[in-house]
């Protein structure tokens, strides 16, 4: 790891000036993916502003059918916070999915959606339910922030200070998990709202998306039944050494009829 | 360089450090408390594990400076003197190590997983050491161990 100054920052408006003031600044959340990303030299950032301490970015708040996620909030909470399981089962669900038990314990909601990575879980549930994140200078939908591989509507030094979940009528999560990473190889989080059904894959593409032709197949019959034979488009799917595309493709397929079986 | 304070294993400690210093290596080459390991440095093995104010934390995904103030505990910290912690205890008693590279990261983790769940069942621990690798035992006498160790620490044996 090259070396860089650090600076814990005090409150988000302390930490958007430190990251202002440094010559190519980063900031800094739970660390899962900044850390392992400078020791392979893959950044090297002046400067390392580390939020941990803002306390006005951690915490659950559960009120009027929202539940809203402070960006610093580590997974372990939101797994298992009683009023994320009672309001969004699926929330709580996804986030103890998340990793292993010590990304758990340090990873971030605001980490993980402001890095976006394409088979991460959390960036499913923002677009699933049809969050909004909260950031410092406005609010943006999740369908608008998730922009492409790694990267977000968010603006340079902007920062992420809270998620905000609207309760689904019901909703399920479910993922082909890469056994050694717990990444997903294929993650499908389906939710029936008061907008209509949502359909939204992570790990199969190089960004979340929603599958529109399983929305509209089950925005008439909510049932595992109505996908039968629906499969992702191969086209533009991420193929590595862990699945082809056309696995993935049928993956989509197999995973988004378990989430509509889960949603009961 | 930045100093750095912190508690580990109940005394206070300061030493000078790089930004970059991981607390692992702060724990291993300033304080030479050398029984966290490093095994893949890429945080997937868990030999590093430690407790940083009371939960699990890979150690080599972390950096000193992130400890400031922060209460550490490593696998030194566990016994008593002479006598073992029941985790540690039961590890030796289940047989729960072969080469014991990973065994204090495993009793590290696991012990977070007892103080949450006074008795886990096999399933909740082999979930649970999702982020522990070991390359000896094929897990079955480690999970023996820990679901003995968390009813021990229940029972009141310690802990």
């Amino acid at each position: 790891m090259h070396d860089f100054t650090y600076h814990a920052a005090g409150s988000v408006a302390d930490a958007a000036a430190k990251v202002a003031g440094g010559e190519d600044a980063v900031l800094m959340a739970g660390g899962m993916t900044l850390l392992p990303t400078l020791k392979q030299r893959l950044a090297q950032p002046s400067d390392v502003v580390d939020l941990a301490a803002v306390a006005e970015l951690r915490g659950i708040q559960v009120s009027g059918g929202a539940v809203t996620v402070g960006a610093m909030t580590v997974h372990d909470a939101v797994a298992n916070s009683s009023e994320v399981a009672a309001a969004i089962p699926a929330l709580a669900d996804v986030a103890g999915h998340i990793g292993d038990p010590q990304v758990r314990n340090r990873g971030t909601i605001g980490g993980s959606i402001a890095n976006n990575d394409p088979a991460a879980d959390y960036p499913a549930a923002l677009v699933g339910l049809g969050a909004t994140v909260c950031t410092d200078r406005r609010e943006i939908a999740a369908d608008d922030f998730f922009t492409g591989m790694f990267e977000t509507a968010l603006d340079e030094g902007e920062i992420v200070t809270a998620v905000r979940f609207p309760a689904p009528e019901t909703a399920a999560y479910v993922k082909f998990p890469n056994p050694a990473s717990r990444y997903a190889i294929v993650g499908v989080f389906v939710a029936r709202t008061a907008g209509g059904v949502r359909v939204a894959v992570t790990g199969a593409a190089g960004c979340v998306y929603r599958e529109t032709a399983m929305e509209a197949a089950l925005e008439g019959n909510f049932s595992a039944a109505a996908l039968e034979g629906m499969t992702a488009s191969a086209d533009d799917l991420n193929e590595d050494i862990h699945a082809s595309a056309e696995y993935r493709a049928h993956l989509v397929g197999v995973m988004a009829r378990r989430a509509v079986a889960a949603c009961g | 360089m930045p100093t750095v304070n912190m508690n580990v294993n109940g005394e206070a400690v300061s030493g000078e450090v790089e930004s970059r210093t991981l607390l692992v290596q702060f724990l291993r080459e300033t304080l030479r408390l050398t029984g966290t390991h490093v095994g893949c440095d890429t945080s997937q093995c868990g030999a590093c594990v430690v407790h940083v104010n009371g939960v699990s934390a890979k150690s080599c995904t972390m950096l000193a400076v992130q400890c400031e103030g922060a209460d550490v505990t490593t696998i030194e910290g566990l016994a008593d003197g002479d006598a073992l912690h029941p985790m540690q205890e039961a590890f030796r008693d289940n047989h729960g190590l072969q080469c014991g590279f990973c065994t204090p990261g495993m009793i590290m983790s696991a012990l977070d997983l007892a103080n949450r769940n006074s008795a886990p069942s096999e399933q909740e621990v082999r979930d649970w050491l999702e982020g522990n690798i070991c390359r000896c035992t094929g897990y079955h006498n480690i999970v023996k161990s820990i679901m003995a160790g968390a009813r021990a620490m229940a029972a009141g044996q310690g802990g």
